[in-house]
């Protein structure tokens, strides 16, 4: 617990909750009648509104990016590395925009809300929702808030490719693109960590076809093993050895077949455990589902550089040497696509042991770029 | 400006579109956008060069030279200037062939071996040469590929390129009726505009 919080906070934070009334067609068909969004927001919007600054996040965050919401909070937001004063998305200067996207599981409409039709909560039946759904949420929100134009629309991975849609959906509605360990496509093998995830969570008993929560029930042993795959990819073989090598819990082996020795799975399973009992086993579905359909360039024969010729925004694209979940080549397909659309475009490959996970991390070299190309920002 | 970019600025046309082969800080890019509406991008691996280009809003790329140009497309950028990476590169030839692929023409400077102290230094001492201008030792040294302007005139001639201009400098990069004449002996940088015939 923070006594004090540290100067280069943003410090206590609310969350607020919007609703909006008017349908949103959603790319599978069907359609939301209204929805709520629940956001945060850093620093002040400037009279012209022009230095507002959105945060798009990846598949298990949320809206709550910076700062604290109580004296006692273990932890800050998410970035709290990146969002704060004198950090790289400086709240001095910008405006900042956190939402929790349609689907997720922290509050804005999603799985596990009530269906207004039902009366019961949604559950399986909840649409499945697109990265192009979401922009075209966020530019809902954008308009509430009177935010006519994006000074920079900022994320990481799942985040980045948002970040990518709004240059494509509303080129004149952001000024930068700031695109974090991201990728203009998933490969089969992501797909198929996403599928592995999947099928934890649909095999496991509590799962009952999506209608858990009516039946008052939590899948958790699927989602704590979709989370234990998923930290594996986060994190490199490098970062896994340098905490845990082969570290046991005690000195001798157990030679039986169930007992936890190695400090590696006492950590997964930790992880695991607190995740499952956060997350929502359906949003935790549909953001895999939404990860998996991104292709934004399938659109135009699988030419990404046409696909984004119609961008007016500035780009900044940064990847991570050891990110094998969204490697470095994949953030440079973004980067050759867009020299090819001669987009203004800067791209920095961060050398860093972490993997995906870098981009949450306080790394030095990461900082530097990312302050400077915010600073270049006028507001 | 550092005085050898003042010298190719003259060598690019306004508006044209430029890719910058070790763009370093960004200096050369940042005043052709200023001066001459010249766009384009700059390749570096040097993470805080990276951060100045960054800064300075040059379109800043990270590219190891040594694996090629491929993601650029032929014909795709009008020059491209690559200042003093010749001799750091491991395939000079190929890094060559891939810049007159991908630009119209290109511009080049690199060290001359062939000039008199360098001469003087290897044939007095029977050592490799160092100097203020070039102080590494052989075994740290990252320039692994010297060459005279006699050795690369003959690979321009050997891959059929027209050179377009030629300017054998000081490394005040100051040029005289001397190294006009001697350039092989009296010039310490070359800058060289190449094409393809």
């Amino acid at each position: 617990m923070p006594a004090v919080f540290p100067a280069d906070s943003v410090g206590l934070v609310s969350p607020q909750r919007l609703a909006f009334q008017q349908p949103l067609a959603l790319a599978c068909g069907r359609q939301l009648d209204s929805y709520e969004l629940v956001i945060e927001t850093y620093g002040q919007l400037n009279s012209q509104a022009s230095n507002a600054v959105l945060i798009c996040h990846a598949l298990s965050g949320h809206h709550h990016a910076a700062g604290y919401h109580s004296v006692d909070e273990r932890k800050p937001g998410w970035w709290d590395s990146c969002i704060g004063p004198g950090k790289p998305i400086d709240t001095n200067k910008f405006f900042v925009v956190s939402l929790n996207n349609l689907g997720g599981c922290n509050g804005s409409t999603g799985p596990s809300s009530l269906n207004p039709a039902t009366g019961k909560p949604y559950g399986a039946d909840f649409p499945v929702i697109t990265v192009e759904d979401w922009v075209n949420s966020q530019a809902r929100l954008a308009d509430h808030l009177g935010i006519h134009q994006w000074a920079a629309v900022v994320g990481g991975s799942l985040g980045g490719m948002q970040a990518l849609q709004w240059s494509i959906s509303y080129p004149e509605r952001l000024r930068h693109c700031v695109c974090i360990a991201s990728a203009p496509k998933l490969s089969a093998q992501n797909i198929a960590f996403n599928e592995v995830a999947r099928q934890a969570i649909l095999s496991d008993p509590d799962y009952h076809e999506g209608r858990f929560q009516e039946l008052g029930t939590i899948p958790k042993r699927g989602l704590m093993l979709a989370r234990m795959v998923g930290h594996i990819t986060y994190l490199s073989d490098d970062a896994m050895g340098e905490k845990f090598g082969r570290e046991r819990k005690s000195a001798t082996h157990n030679y039986d077949l169930h007992s936890v020795e190695f400090q590696v799975e006492s950590y997964l399973r930790y992880q695991g455990e607190e995740f499952s009992g956060r997350f929502d086993a359906n949003t935790y579905l549909l953001m895999t589902k939404a990860l998996d359909y991104f292709d934004p360039a399938a659109a135009h024969e699988g030419d990404l550089a046409r696909t984004l010729s119609v961008a007016q925004a500035d780009f900044c694209v940064l990847s991570f040497t050891t990110d094998w979940r969204f490697s470095p080549a994949r953030s440079q397909e973004i980067v050759n696509a867009l020299m090819a659309a001669k987009k203004n475009v800067c791209y920095l490959d961060i050398d860093a042991p972490q993997g995906h996970d870098a981009f949450l991390l306080p790394i030095p070299r990461y900082l530097q770029a990312f302050s400077a190309y915010m600073q270049r920002i006028e507001v | 400006m550092r005085a050898d970019l003042e010298i190719i600025q003259h060598w690019i046309p306004a508006g044209s579109r430029v890719l910058d082969l070790g763009c370093g800080n960004g200096e050369l890019l940042a005043w052709l956008r200023e001066h001459k509406q010249v766009s384009g991008y700059g390749l570096e691996i040097d993470p805080d060069n990276i951060a100045h280009c960054i800064e300075r809003g040059v379109n800043v790329i990270q590219q190891d030279l040594d694996q090629g140009l491929g993601n650029f497309a032929s014909d795709s950028f009008d020059v491209v200037v690559m200042t003093q990476a010749l001799q750091a590169v491991h395939y000079p030839d190929r890094i060559l062939d891939e810049m007159l692929r991908v630009g119209k023409t290109c511009i080049i400077t690199f060290p001359n071996f062939g000039h008199w102290r360098c001469r003087w230094y290897l044939a007095s001492k029977g050592r490799m040469p160092v100097s203020d201008f070039l102080p590494y030792t052989w075994y740290n040294t990252p320039n692994i590929h010297f060459c005279t302007f006699k050795d690369f005139e003959a690979l321009c001639h050997q891959r059929q390129l027209r050179v377009l201009d030629r300017l054998a400098v000081d490394r005040q990069h100051r040029h005289s009726t001397a190294s006009r004449l001697w350039p092989n002996l009296l010039g310490e940088i070359g800058i060289y505009r190449i094409s393809r015939v």
